[in-house]
């Protein structure tokens, strides 16, 4: 028995205290920090209660990157999940009909390869990537639309602020389409082509069938990636500080941008810490929201 | 019926959006052969001449060489780190019920709940006080510790799938604990650690926020890693015009990743999709 709880603390243990060490304590810091005007200078600093979370309420850059996590966090899982379902349905059911009902498109492995590029490419590469494509002179759209003869709309897109957070947005979907496609390409290759027969039997479209058979099939899947997507909204920190800096004049701010500026530029690692606590209770209510909002009847087969 | 359109309009959709994930990919990769006057000129030209001179110029002069040495060090020794200890504790935790195995299991799991920014500032400090700040054991370190929560998440219930018989059947033959778990259970548990180590390694080899906060300070630059120095090489390039350099540095940091993952695509998609459906 006794060589039992040696092995059981032998195995527990050095994955225990790196993890408590670097994650577990850092995350309980946090809390603590928040509450106090430390400026990670001078070793002393102040308790100051809730004074952080009162100057957050009225910081009007605060409240300026919050309000584009929010437009991110409706509108990237929204388009991206569209377009993935949109794509994946193409992949999946979009071939040919005959008497054994519906099939995939040909080809559909390498649409399901080439789909997934971006997931694996690091969001530095893709930054820099996305960020020389929008340049104004030596990019690719700007050259793109020069040559079909739009010089008008060559614009200078992310040192526009009407432009620079859409430039973001656009970024975002592009890189996370392709995920989605395979996840929902493999979760509707498990739904019974028959039922797809009899629906076209009927008279079914094939919007019909996407909207009626084959969403309420995979609902469980899209609940995943609403989840998943909105974490990717409420971050948004390493396209958007690489692509525009927040900028021009803040059009492009989010919140973990302003955390990692206010610790690491300002050095006011209180007031940071306390933007971080924010963007925690955000993350919570966002999941339990996403959560009620989309439970539904599973469908069972 | 019009069964025979709906083929082709799918196909058409479908090349439009593999043209859009494929084109600034391969964009990157011809920029990178041209001259910067070809770039300035016309972004949609073709390099008149492969000139490989600006790949050598961007892995030694922007130290793109330099960076992805730091990349390939700290990834192999977190990774190491990760799957050894990840799949300790998860074995543990699977197989051996003893007192208090909920509160660890949970301890564990409960850090994928979190935004990693709330811990930015502390961990800045703790890895400062520790002598660590900017130097690749130190962030070596904090990756394993950062791809722990995960890991042991999903190699616990890998292992509580393995069958019981084969681990009772060895130790009736006089295994012991060690020996079970070395010679027994990790040989068995293969298929869990390779989809596992997978999105380790890609969560690892492209984690950007994480360097750019602990890799700063004095001579830090010389310990960058990959996407760090990239960014930085995208701002510096900018100043002095050479365009053609960031895209063969470009270049360089996407294609290994890129061939690797055309080797081994299936168990890439698996491994990541796994990963998202925790």
């Amino acid at each position: 028995m006794r060589g039992k709880r040696l092995f059981i603390a032998v195995f527990l243990i050095p994955g225990l205290l790196l993890y408590a060490l670097f994650v577990v304590s850092p995350y309980a810091q946090a809390f603590q920090i928040s509450g106090t005007d430390w400026s990670g200078l001078s070793p002393s600093y102040e308790f100051i209660g809730l004074e952080n979370f009162r100057r957050l309420v009225g910081d009007g850059y605060f409240w300026n990157a919050l309000r584009h996590n929010g437009l991110l966090l409706v509108l990237l899982p929204v388009a991206t999940i569209l377009l993935g379902l949109f794509f994946a349905s193409m992949i999946s059911v979009g071939g040919r009909a005959d008497r054994v009902g519906v099939h995939g498109v040909r080809g559909a492995g390498f649409y399901r390869v080439v789909y997934f590029f971006p997931q694996v490419l690091s969001v530095a590469i893709i930054g820099v990537l996305w960020k020389e494509m929008y340049a104004p002179h030596t990019g690719m759209i700007n050259g793109l639309l020069r040559g079909v003869g739009l010089d008008g709309l060559a614009v200078a897109w992310l040192g526009d602020p009407r432009f620079a957070f859409w430039c973001v947005l656009t970024v975002l979907i592009w890189m996370n389409v392709g995920f989605y496609v395979v996840l929902f390409s493999a979760a509707m290759q498990s739904i019974p082509r028959d039922l797809y027969e009899a629906a076209l039997l009927d008279g079914a479209t094939r919007l019909t069938t996407l909207v009626r058979i084959t969403v309420p099939l995979v609902w469980d899947t899209i609940q995943v990636a609403w989840v998943y997507l909105a974490i990717v909204a409420i971050d948004g920190f390493a396209i958007v500080q690489i692509i525009t800096d927040g900028g021009p004049s803040s059009s492009s701010d989010v919140v973990g941008l302003r955390l990692y500026k206010t610790a690491f530029a300002d050095g006011q690692f209180g007031y940071a810490s306390a933007i971080g606590v924010a963007m925690f209770f955000l993350t919570l209510t966002v999941a339990a929201m996403f959560l009620r909002v989309t439970r539904r009847d599973r469908v069972e087969l | 019926m019009k069964g025979r359109s709906v083929p082709a309009l799918s196909h058409l959709f479908l090349i439009v959006w593999a043209l859009l994930t494929t084109l600034p990919l391969v964009w990157a990769v011809l920029s990178s052969f041209k001259s910067d006057n070809e770039i300035l000129t016309d972004p949609w030209s073709l390099p008149s001449r492969l000139r490989w001179e600006n790949w050598s110029r961007a892995w030694n002069d922007a130290h793109i060489g330099q960076y992805f040495l730091n990349s390939a060090i700290v990834v192999t020794g977190a990774l190491t780190l990760t799957m050894l200890f990840g799949a300790m504790a998860a074995y543990v935790l699977a197989r051996y019920p003893f007192r208090g195995h909920r509160v660890v299991y949970y301890l564990f799991v409960g850090g994928m709940m979190f935004p990693v920014f709330l811990a930015l500032v502390p961990l800045f400090f703790v890895v400062r006080n520790l002598g660590l700040l900017g130097t690749l054991p130190g962030l070596t370190l904090v990756y394993a510790a950062y791809s722990l929560p995960f890991t042991v998440f999903f190699l616990t219930a890998f292992f509580r799938t393995l069958p019981t018989s084969v681990a009772e059947a060895a130790q009736v033959d006089g295994c012991g604990h060690f020996g079970l778990f070395f010679r027994v259970m990790l040989p068995m548990a293969r298929p869990g650690l390779v989809g596992v180590g997978i999105f380790n390694f890609l969560f690892q080899w492209n984690q950007y926020v994480l360097p750019i906060v602990l890799m700063q300070g004095e001579g830090a630059e010389r310990k960058w890693v990959l996407a760090q120095g990239l960014t930085a090489l995208a701002v510096n390039e900018g100043y002095r015009g050479d365009f053609s350099g960031l895209f063969a540095g470009m270049t360089i940091a996407m294609l290994p990743v890129i061939l690797g993952y055309l080797l081994f695509h299936r168990q890439v998609q698996s491994g990541l999709a796994a990963g998202q459906l925790r």
